[in-house]
């Protein structure tokens, strides 16, 4: 049997959605029984959700004052105490568990396989390497705990209708001083979250300035899309940091992502290519990003855009 | 004065195309350009930045790979790295021996900071400086896009899904340089010249008691499957229809 722990990545309130993709990998791995772990200040709320997750066995709640806040060197220590009644330890390949697994790995003296993204075998799954261009198989020591990220946009969501139970979990533990939460500023907006939107609009580098970046937040808002950007336009600044998808910024799989003004990078390529269908907009018709294209179309955003947006108002 | 450690991985030059070997057991890399991992260019880059602010005396650049990662330290010496060491090793190296590999370092030069790429472009991995600080018991600050030094502490901004997330650790620490943490300086010919005179000490890595052996079997490496070719369309009109036909719009 394989005793699966997932670490839950919330925000206090809410379990993110990629959560729900990694009980989704974690199922497709051969007997799987799931545990769902949430530490927090005040974790109940966030356990109720995970409770419904289908296919999730157990929620196991670890509550203290030190786990309000996602800090590695805090919670690392504890998983490792949680691990004993564990084959396989899952978090989510986003950066709160990119910044947390290795260090969990570690401590356990065990490798990481990094965005696992196919389940070939309790112990062996496929990851991405060299930005998406070489897929490995990897296979893990039965003899030894397997520590993973799940890639999320390889994996659907687990839906609901699951009755769990929850249980908390005391753990005897100093959390350490040397690592301290000042704070986050995440910018808040009402759009969608563009990790798990199922329509996004990206802009690249040929909007030019942050002032016509706008005309993506306004077709974005028109088509109910999260919006994205090129690591290009949010090194030039038209973009914030976080909405930057490829290789080095977010991985997304939306049903649809429209390409505006994206050459198309290999390293944004990466990002992109599990999306179900794919729209470029750009005036080179030799742009890499046609290649991939569901529908291209060859033209200046700065009438193709407006175009659009009118034409999804009727 | 502080030590600080950065380290220098020799990777496929991020502009390469990338194609696996017909067997299925790697990728080629026989007669393809290496370059400093871009995010190992960022930690140097801002290695350099403390050290010339005077928060720091010293910059070691380290590597850990074959002879020819000596091409890699000798352009970080040429960026401004005081010194080099090559932790040398013909076998592909995974994260964790990375991390005890230069935990042995750390401990030899009693560094104080050590900065690292939040990820090196060949294996995606994003794994080292994590286990790095986990097997040094230190802090980690990883996805840094702005640091600042006070004292015995540091003030890390970093980039995290939500924005963007400040966070306090205690030195000595370990941090993992995001994109936008700096831009890394451009080098200089005499640069290059002086950087040949700069001393680069070879270790063997398992004269650091670290096996290269990998807990994990790559059993096969294959090209990803193609998205079929899509089409053109001529005006905004073909592509609504298009959408709508699927029922995106």
């Amino acid at each position: 049997m394989s005793k699966i722990l997932v670490i839950a990545e919330h925000d206090g309130k809410k379990l993110n959605q990629a959560t729900a993709r990694c009980v989704t990998c974690a199922r497709l791995i051969p007997g799987a029984e799931i545990t769902v772990a949430v530490f927090g200040a005040d974790p109940a709320a966030v356990a109720a959700q995970a409770a419904q997750l289908a296919g999730v066995a157990r929620v196991v709640t670890v509550a203290a004052a030190c786990n309000a806040h996602p800090l590695a060197a805090v919670l690392a220590p504890q998983i490792v105490t949680l691990a004993a009644d564990y084959t396989h330890l899952l978090g989510a390949s986003t950066t709160f568990g990119k910044d947390l697994m290795p260090r969990v790995a570690a401590l356990l003296g065990v490798p990481q396989i990094s965005d696992a993204m196919a389940v070939e075998g309790a112990y062996k799954f496929k990851r991405p390497t060299y930005a998406g261009n070489a897929i490995v198989t990897l296979e893990a020591p039965p003899d030894r705990k397997v520590v993973a990220t799940v890639r999320t946009a390889s994996f659907e969501a687990a839906g609901g209708g699951g009755a769990a139970a929850v249980s908390a979990v005391a753990i005897e533990f100093t959390a350490p001083a040397h690592t301290r939460f000042v704070s986050i500023s995440a910018a808040s907006s009402d759009r969608p979250d563009l990790a798990s939107a199922a329509k996004v609009v990206s802009g690249g580098r040929a909007l030019g300035s942050k002032e016509n970046f706008e005309i993506i937040f306004k077709l974005a808002e028109r088509m109910g899309a999260a919006v994205g950007a090129s690591r290009a336009a949010v090194d030039a600044g038209y973009a914030p940091n976080e909405l930057q998808v490829g290789q080095t910024g977010k991985i997304i799989a939306p049903e649809l992502y429209v390409a505006v003004g994206i050459s198309g990078a290999i390293q944004h390529l990466t990002g992109i290519k599990d999306a179900k269908t794919i729209v470029a907009i750009n005036k080179d018709a030799e742009a890499p990003i046609f290649e991939v294209a569901d529908f291209g179309l060859v033209g200046d955003l700065f009438q193709i855009v407006p175009e659009l947006d009118k034409s999804l108002t009727k | 004065m502080r030590k600080i450690l950065v380290g220098v991985k020799r990777v496929v030059d991020y502009n390469v195309r990338v194609r696996v070997k017909p067997d299925g057991s790697g990728v080629i890399t026989d007669g393809v350009k290496m370059s400093v991992n871009p995010f190992d260019e960022i930690a140097l880059e801002e290695a350099l930045r403390i050290r010339e602010r005077g928060e720091a005396s010293e910059v070691i650049a380290v590597s850990i790979g074959p002879d020819d990662a000596q091409q890699q330290l000798r352009t970080a010496l040429a960026m401004g790295a005081d010194r080099a060491i090559l932790v040398k090793t013909d076998r592909l190296v995974e994260p964790l021996a990375a991390a005890q590999a230069l935990l042995a370092i750390v401990r030899k030069e009693n560094a104080d900071l050590v900065i690292l790429g939040k990820q090196a472009i060949d294996d995606d991995a994003a794994q080292t400086a994590p286990m790095l600080a986990a097997l040094w018991d230190r802090p980690q600050a990883t996805f840094c896009s702005k640091l600042e030094i006070k004292g015995g502490s540091a003030t890390i901004v970093r980039e995290v899904d939500a924005g963007l997330e400040t966070i306090e650790i205690d030195l000595p620490a370990v941090i993992s340089a995001d994109l936008r943490l700096n831009e890394p300086r451009y080098v200089k010919l005499p640069d290059i010249m002086k950087a040949k005179k700069k001393p680069l000490d070879v270790i063997e890595l398992a004269a650091l008691g670290v096996s290269a052996e990998p807990g994990l079997k790559p059993v096969l490496t294959e090209p990803p499957k193609p998205r079929s070719k899509g089409i053109m369309v001529k005006d905004v009109a073909e592509l609504v229809d298009a959408l709508k036909k699927k029922g995106l719009v």
